[in-house]
């Protein structure tokens, strides 16, 4: 991947950055430039809007055949995740056992490596999950 | 608006050619179709190219015009359209506007992909690359996975099993096995599907399409004009196109293809049509859990019925509808940007009822259905027997 | 060195990765006799980063909870520093991917600071000096490691990974730092040279003329210079470059075993280098109650160490009800995996992937 082209969405993938219609109040992630609902209404009404980190898990897989650059995590779980402000988004499960996966899992974004441009190349950090509760001692 | 045929079809075996290019393929389907067709190329005003990726599989773009020029067609105008795997029906689609409008007369439509000419781990990723590659590829979802989410929700939310998953691609299997185009032209058992290597859960490699090379060609003509020619006609009865999120988890409901609801509802509205009237139908099986999502958004079972009515065999040859007679993209074969000439081309035999062992019994309307991605573009055409 | 009265900890908190490896898993590997080496050691497992797991994810979780302890807002830094021996850029700084992912960017200085296992300390005196001098309200000191020892070599037991970050300021603190001493010499007991994977060190050189005499003699100017007497604090921290070392300094200096007890983490981590004593002291903190004094000394090779006198406020109480993981629940979810898995997670095997 390009550089400018994972700088220009570093807030989202850091920050978990989206947006807000002002016009009608419907969170958006990743941002858009108009809302869909209100089109023209909402053009340069799109204001930022930050998530707060936590959803829970809508459906999810093992992916036990990676793409080579995510071979040394093999297998992992990917989910589809709905966070509390209603905004849907995919995402990398860590530190989860399979077996304990199921939808309506409660997780929590937490900042990973999502790949790097080889050895020499430039490092690509951004949002993955963990179950809410695999920090709290539980 | 004019009435459309399909009056020549050609394409090649579908599998891993290793000693075939791109240009070879494109060119032998689109003489054979030609041939069948009874045209001569002075006929030929247009052409299309379906085709997903040659800018990355073959290091090639700008195909088309390279395709015309082999075929002794340099003169004419000739474009290719990309959607995905949907690049096939989406360049017939477009072909038949041509047509249909009164621009074109005779249009040849093809469709090429040549996968094998780069690893399969890069030909996997290529293929990912048609879903959203900034929100779900990049985060480490594959191809795969997105439609093992699909049929996690599905399985969740409607009771499919993973047997019933298994019995797509034992259906398939035993379709292809009657059709000497298909790269696995052979029967499998839902034993030996479900103990497949898990690429991603609940997903096997049995439950996934293979990398294929392959080449399909149909020649259009305006059905005012088809006496003029040998070909035997099949009309193009109607054609409807979708569209959908491209991210799978931007989808009100993930276990719906939205893209393929829109599409079918404009091709049977378009037709005059209903669903219960399509004899057998092409769809997009990309993954097992796509065909069983794909009959039910067609309209031919109630949502989340799917799985049910495959497992009862209601989707096997001659029985309630007849479901990918080809062995489709899971035993025909995947050369993606030839898919939905494939799929045509299997309508065209059924209603002219040329279709061999695998033939449908009285079969007077057939429904093809094209997939782009995840689902995010979708096209259906429906074809109707001479009369 | 001076500090004003009011500059202290208004936030901490630590991340440790969820991998473990045994003493026993790295001698098969090896024909070594792990266990023993182990007992040796005084380590009975090591943490291990996942392979997406570095510097900048250590520091990034480790800095958001802190935040959330001292209830303050990136824009409310206004720098950072993150010390490290282990940055994933060579030339980059790890501040400014942290600084970007809690939002402290643009307004703030930041940098990189590496002093092998001190390099986490340096950046709290950076921190206390800005706040004592008045150029800044807060700042963030971090030590985070994946440190990294070479197949077969004895660091292989110990080099493990994880960090703690810290908001520096002089309101509402938690924990008064009242006073620090360094003590610096040169020193090649350890170190790592420009372009090289792991490091090399001086065997037993590293223990009587590297560490024990750092520590040694920067605990005693702070004892000096606070007038305090080992048993007048409550708890103690050194740093942990295996169980053994810590224990017999603080013996030597006058400190008890109950002292050290609640920040000696590396028995269950290892050595988390440049986040051994910053996770030490924030499990330490995480027991303390008001009115509670700490000492605490960092080592690093090559070589110094830092001595912070530090004492426990009111406050607290109110940052322990924060919804914040104690060091103790961060480091309770464990998975212990096998050598060949850890060779993988730590890029150890060569044409890997």
């Amino acid at each position: 991947m390009a550089i400018a082209r994972f700088w220009r969405e570093i807030k989202q993938r850091y920050k978990g950055i989206g947006v807000k219609c002002g016009n009608c109040g419907e969170i958006f992630f990743p941002p858009r430039d108009i809302c869909p609902e209100c089109r023209r209404e909402s053009y340069k009404k799109m204001d930022e809007y930050e998530l707060n980190g936590t959803g829970e898990v809508i459906t999810y897989t093992r992916v036990e055949d990676p793409h080579p650059e995510f071979e040394d995590l093999c297998p992992y779980v990917m989910a589809i995740v709905e966070m509390d402000e209603g905004v849907r988004l995919t995402g990398h499960i860590v530190d989860v056992d399979y077996d304990d996966i199921e939808a309506g899992l409660e997780v929590e974004a937490s900042m990973r490596k999502l790949g790097e441009d080889g050895p020499e190349g430039m490092i690509y950090y951004g949002y993955k999950f963990w179950p809410i509760d695999s920090r709290r001692g539980e | 608006m004019r009435d459309v045929a399909i009056i020549g079809v050609g394409e090649t075996k579908i599998g891993e050619l290793w000693d075939r290019s791109l240009r070879e393929l494109g060119i032998e389907a689109g003489l054979k179709a030609i041939q069948d067709a009874g045209v001569r190329g002075e006929d030929v005003e247009r052409m299309y190219i379906g085709n997903m990726s040659a800018g990355k599989l073959i290091d090639q773009e700008h195909v088309a015009p390279l395709i015309a020029d082999y075929a002794g067609l340099s003169h004419i105008p000739s474009t290719r359209i990309e959607s995905g795997g949907a690049s096939g029906g989406m360049a017939l689609s477009e072909a038949y506007k041509a047509v249909a409008s009164g621009m074109n007369d005779i249009v040849v439509v093809g469709g090429a992909e040549k996968m094998t000419d780069v690893g399969e781990d890069e030909a996997k990723k290529i293929l990912s690359s048609t879903a959203d590659q900034e929100w779900e590829t990049v985060f480490g979802a594959t191809f795969e996975s997105l439609y093992a989410m699909m049929a996690r929700y599905h399985m969740d939310k409607y009771g499919t099993t993973r047997e019933q998953l298994a019995q797509v691609a034992v259906k398939n299997h035993s379709n292809a096995a009657k059709n000497p185009n298909a790269q696995f032209p052979r029967e499998t058992n839902k034993d030996f599907v479900m103990k497949a290597p898990v690429v991603s859960d609940p997903l096997g490699m049995f439950d996934c399409a293979p990398l294929s090379d392959g080449g399909a060609a149909v020649v259009l003509c305006p059905v005012e004009r088809v006496d003029e020619f040998e070909g035997e006609p099949v009309e193009i009865v109607s054609m409807g196109e979708g569209g959908d999120t491209m991210a799978v988890h931007e989808r009100e409901e993930i276990g719906t293809l939205k893209a393929t609801q829109r599409a079918a509802e404009m091709a049977y509205e378009r037709a005059g049509l209903k669903p219960e009237e399509i004899d057998f139908a092409e769809v997009h099986d990309n993954f097992t859990i796509t065909e069983i999502m794909a009959i039910e958004d067609l309209g031919f079972f109630e949502k989340g019925e799917g799985g049910k009515a495959t497992e009862e065999g209601k989707t096997e040859l001659n029985s309630e509808i007849s479901i990918n007679t080809s062995g489709g993209l899971k035993a025909k074969g995947r050369p993606v940007g030839a898919v939905g000439i494939n799929q045509a081309i299997e309508a065209v035999h059924q209603l002219r009822g040329d279709a061999g062992q695998r033939q449908v019994e009285d079969a007077e309307y057939g429904l093809t259905h094209n997939m782009g991605g995840t689902g995010a573009s979708a096209v259906v055409h429906i074809f109707g027997r001479w009369s | 060195m001076k500090t004003k009265d009011d500059v202290g900890i208004k936030g901490y908190a630590g991340y440790v990765p969820k991998y473990r490896i045994k003493p026993e898993e790295i001698g098969d590997c090896w024909g070594e006799d792990g266990k023993t080496m182990g007992r040796g050691l005084r380590v009975e497992s090591k943490s291990v980063p996942s392979p997406d797991e570095d510097v900048v994810t250590i520091s990034t979780q480790a800095a958001k909870w802190a935040m959330k302890r001292a209830g303050i807002k990136g824009e409310d830094l206004e720098a950072i520093y993150v010390g490290s021996e282990s940055h994933p850029y060579a030339v980059k700084p790890t501040a400014t991917i942290v600084a970007a992912s809690i939002a402290a960017s643009p307004h703030m200085t930041a940098a990189d600071y590496e002093f092998a296992c001190k390099a986490g300390t340096a950046a709290f005196q950076t921190c206390m000096g800005l706040v004592s001098s008045g150029m800044i309200e807060n700042g963030m000191a971090i030590g985070a490691d994946t440190s990294q020892g070479a197949p077969g070599d004895a660091l292989e037991y110990t080099a493990a990974a994880g960090g703690a970050a810290y908001v520096i300021g002089s309101e509402d603190l938690l924990a008064k730092i009242k006073e620090t001493v360094s003590y610096t010499t040169d020193t090649p007991d350890f170190w790592r040279r420009e372009g090289e994977k792991y490091p090399q060190h001086g065997g037993r050189f590293t223990g009587k003329p590297a560490y024990f005499k750092h520590v040694t003699n920067c605990t005693k100017k702070l004892l000096e210079r606070t007038g305090n007497e080992p048993d007048e604090y409550d708890y103690a921290v050194f740093h942990q470059p295996n169980g053994k070392f810590p224990v017999k300094a603080a013996k030597k200096l006058g400190f008890s075993k109950d002292q050290l007890e609640p920040g000696l983490l590396v028995t269950h981590i290892g050595n988390t280098y440049s986040g051994s004593v910053p996770l030490g002291l924030a499990a330490t903190l995480d027991q303390a109650e008001p009115g509670d004094k700490i000492m605490v000394t960092s080592y690093g090779s090559g070589a110094g160490s830092d001595s912070f006198d530090i004492e426990v406020t009111e406050n607290i109480t109110d940052v322990k009800e924060k919804d914040v993981p104690t060091i103790e629940e961060v480091t309770s979810n464990e998975e212990f995996v096998p050598y060949s898995v850890y060779a993988k997670y730590r890029d150890k095997i060569e044409g890997g992937r």
